[in-house]
């Protein structure tokens, strides 16, 4: 592989990747290298929260309204926990593509709930199912608690269906929308009547009284429909593989879609039972992947900012700094705007989150103070980064390379003359500090 | 819109926009027949119920036995209904003729998550439509997707709202002008911006460009309010310090059309007397010192203020002296030039209710494509995607 394909290839099927590392792939093939990427064998689970650290239901009961209001805290504790964990994880695995598809399922199956253990769980199961098919996905995650709770299927009966859980189903999750009708969501909301999580357990059980044993039709079939006989339909239609490639393609590939790519993608995902791993195969072993116009076209989000970032200059920010710096530049692990998920793209970028982005980096590396404050009235806060953030390496990468090493691992778009003489450099860590001020190192 | 009806409305000088950013000059622009908008939102979800207190309903006392506000301490506002007694100064307002207060403002199958509801009210959505911009960027986009101005749009915070960003144009953040000005005038920064922006990579250009509407906004904001010595005193809280900004850059002349202030700490489920009325004090004080503020320097005939909040609270209060999570509630529109001052319709309807939450009467959406509209004086077309009977506002 060529030394710039294997940053590209890393910088999408990770999040970057080290001078000497990549170096060391150089006389492999690409087929090789994409298998290493995808020889995943634990899906490495996060946990801050077990089960029997949780009250049960008739203990709930019996609580009074501020430890009620405590237990929530304490379980917004956790979410920050779990999210801090991932992080890191994120930028010590030696799997990186286990936690980027992780993070794109965590982009399209949106969730925000207050409950950590839920949230956890529904985290999990996206770790567990995320490289394998998407059926296998698509089933646990609308059984999970927390799916279940965030849109209201939990309310759900025969007797007054709730169509939110059965709205978003197709319009997020599957198929997307226009290609289906008002009637297919009032019938698949009555398949997935009853549909519900056990209040000690979390566990997925179906209320038989709730749920309606009635003939529906859906997508042109009826029948005593049940919810995983919908998910089959839905999953029966090409335009379903069409929706998820399109999504998948603009995260791993090109926000600006190749509709004739994606359909071919489409194609091979349809054909192999919709295999996520066996998609990401496909797209990492085309030729077209390394096309110029694919490479360098992305915006990082703020978390493929940080992690990325933290990776390459070996160092952790503390806990604080972590959650603080996703706020302040717009993407918080497990609090996406709405069930949407991140728009991403060109939506990351106004001038404060600019500003910010490009000052994060050389603050960090040459000491400094950035102040960012919380939106809500929050007591003001500045914290000096550089204290706040532990170098895991004390000798920099970039003490020994050349500029034109440095520059190709570091930026994915090629520099024209005015931006090389901007570069130019007395030492290496003057050469660094300019690249990673520049715009072109906010693109992937 | 086209952009020269849009520079003819808004008084821009049109040859202005046609010199590259950095050799723009700073001048004052006439403020005459320019229109700005204030937007003031109340995140939390504020109580509507015991704002505007209806003080002869017997369901109101009942479903509030330790929250209700006295009917002799109330600000009266009419027979029915009157202000929350630290609202003196909104109150006064109200009797100058300057507040229109809409009841019952919400819309269709309300949520009551708040970040949700912000996001709808933000986005102006429906409850099962997701946008992934605000009106007020929409109105960017549609008004002046040409025009070369990063801050027509303003939050005076560090970080921009949803609210502000459109598909294509994007408000401006500033929390401290000179701040922003000097983070912005760095070496560094300097060194870039002389970097072409053109570039073939769609993304690098969008990147540049941003910056060197940074840049240039970051000037334009510095230097054109640093022309007004604002000496009009505040309450000292964070609304009044953001709502000073905003008076000073309206009164230095800029070409801004819409500000955007916020104010949290509204979700007052527990012990919300106190809480309420401190809160309710710092947000009236500030407002009416920011209208006193306007009015003598004969910039208020230029300022509309909207208020909001993403929902209002139950009717019935909770176990722990507070309120949880409700629906509709109330908004607040501020002007010299209101065509129904005072109150725009009756209370909100107390037995009617869904699940123990008030019932909508008027769209929020309704209430913002009247001020397009007749504030503006744009269309709301590709802004409100619903459709709407507009409100006589002004």
């Amino acid at each position: 592989m060529k030394i710039e394909h294997v940053y590209h290839l890393y910088s999408r099927a990770g999040f970057g990747i080290s001078i000497s590392d990549a170096q060391a792939l150089v006389n492999k093939k690409v087929e090789e290298v994409v298998e290493a990427l995808l020889n995943i064998n634990n899906p490495a689970f996060i946990t801050c929260v077990s089960l029997d650290e949780l009250p049960s239901k008739a203990e709930m009961k019996s609580m009074t309204k501020s430890e009620k209001r405590d237990l929530l805290q304490e379980s917004k504790e956790k979410i920050k926990q779990l999210n801090v964990k991932w992080v890191q994880q994120m930028t010590n695995s030696t799997s990186p593509l286990l936690e980027k598809i992780t993070l794109f399922w965590h982009g399209h199956f949106a969730c925000h709930i207050e409950n950590a253990y839920t949230t956890q769980t529904l985290h999990n199961i996206t770790r567990q199912n995320g490289l394998g098919l998407f059926k296998n996905l698509l089933v646990p995650v609308s059984k999970s608690a927390a799916m279940l709770q965030f849109l209201n299927n939990n309310q759900n009966k025969k007797q007054h269906p709730n169509e939110n859980f059965a709205r978003e189903l197709m319009e997020l999750f599957t198929i997307g929308r226009d290609h289906y009708t008002e009637q297919d969501i009032k019938e698949s909301a009555r398949a997935f009547t009853g549909w519900n999580f056990s209040p000690d357990t979390y566990e997925f059980v179906l209320k038989e009284p709730q749920h309606d044993e009635g003939i529906k039709t859906f997508m042109g079939q009826s029948g005593n429909l049940q919810g995983e006989d919908i998910i089959d339909i839905i999953l029966s239609k090409k335009q379903t593989a069409v929706f998820l490639c399109r999504k998948i393609y603009r995260f791993f590939v090109n926000e600006t879609v190749n509709e004739k790519q994606v359909s071919n993608l489409a194609d091979f995902y349809y054909k192999n039972n919709y295999d996520t791993g066996l998609l990401l195969h496909q797209i990492f072993t085309s030729k077209w992947f390394y096309d110029d116009e694919n490479i360098g076209c992305n915006i990082k989000s703020p978390i493929e900012f940080i992690v990325g970032f933290a990776k390459q200059f070996s160092i952790m920010p503390d806990d604080k700094t972590i959650l603080k710096m996703q706020q302040a530049l717009g993407q918080v692990l497990f609090y996406p705007p709405n069930v949407a998920g991140w728009p991403g793209g060109k939506n990351w970028i106004d001038n404060s989150t600019l500003l910010l982005r490009l000052k994060t980096a050389s603050v960090i590396l040459n000491g400094g103070k950035i102040d960012i404050k919380d939106k809500e009235d929050m007591p003001e806060e500045s914290f000096d980064l550089p204290e706040s953030i532990t170098v895991v390496q004390t000798k920099p990468f970039y003490s020994n390379q050349s500029a034109t090493d440095l520059l190709t691992c570091l930026l994915r778009v090629p520099l024209d003359d005015s931006r090389l003489a901007f570069l130019k450099s007395e030492h290496n860590k003057q050469l660094v500090l300019k690249i990673v001020s520049m715009p072109e190192y906010q693109l992937c | 819109m086209n952009r020269r009806h849009f520079i003819k409305q808004t008084g821009l000088a049109a040859a202005a926009l046609w010199v590259p950013n950095f050799l723009k000059p700073m001048e004052r622009f006439a403020v005459e027949g320019y229109k700005n908008l204030v937007i003031i939102q109340l995140s939390g979800g504020n109580d509507g119920l015991n704002t505007v207190i209806p003080f002869e309903n017997d369901v109101y006392y009942n479903s509030r036995a330790t929250l209700a506000i006295a009917k002799n301490e109330v600000l009266k506002l009419n027979e029915q209904l009157g202000f929350h007694p630290a609202m003196s100064g909104l109150h006064q307002l109200y009797k100058e003729g300057l507040l229109t207060i809409i009841n019952s403002v919400g819309y269709p199958n309300p949520n009551r998550s708040h970040f949700r509801s912000m996001d709808i009210w933000q986005s102006a959505s429906g409850t099962n439509e997701y946008l992934n911009n605000g009106w007020i960027g929409r109105y960017l986009d549609s008004s002046c997707a040409e025009c070369n101005h990063p801050y027509l749009a303003i939050e005076a915070d560090q970080t921009l709202s949803l609210a502000l960003k459109g598909a294509i144009k994007k408000g401006f953040a500033v929390n401290n002008a000179k701040q922003l000005y000097n983070e912005t005038r760095e070496p560094f920064f300097e060194q870039l911006r002389n970097i072409s922006n053109h570039h073939s990579n769609d993304n690098v250009a969008y990147l540049y460009k941003t910056m060197a509407d940074t840049y240039s906004g970051a000037q334009y904001i510095f230097e054109t309010s640093k022309t007004y010595t604002n000496t009009y005193e505040y309450p000292k809280n964070a609304l009044g310090k953001q709502l000073k900004q905003i008076a000073t850059f309206i009164n230095s002349g800029m070409q801004t059309r819409v500000y955007y202030a916020s104010m949290g700490g509204f979700d007052t489920h527990v012990g919300q007397l106190a809480r309420q009325q401190k809160l309710l004090h710092d947000f009236s004080e500030s407002t009416s010192a920011f209208v006193k503020n306007l009015q003598q320097s004969g910039t208020l005939d230029n300022t509309l203020v909207l208020v909001f909040s993403e929902f209002g609270r139950r009717v019935s209060q909770n176990a722990s002296n507070g309120t949880d999570h409700g629906t509709a509630s109330n908004l607040y529109v501020i002007s010299s030039k209101l065509k129904t001052p005072g109150m725009y319709n009756a209370g909100p309807n107390l037995i009617d209710l869904d699940n123990g939450d008030l019932k909508y009467q008027i769209d929020f959406r309704a209430a913002y494509a009247s001020l397009l509209q007749q504030w503006l004086g744009v269309s709301t077309s590709g802004i409100i995607t619903s459709r709407h009977e507009l409100l006589n506002l002004v």
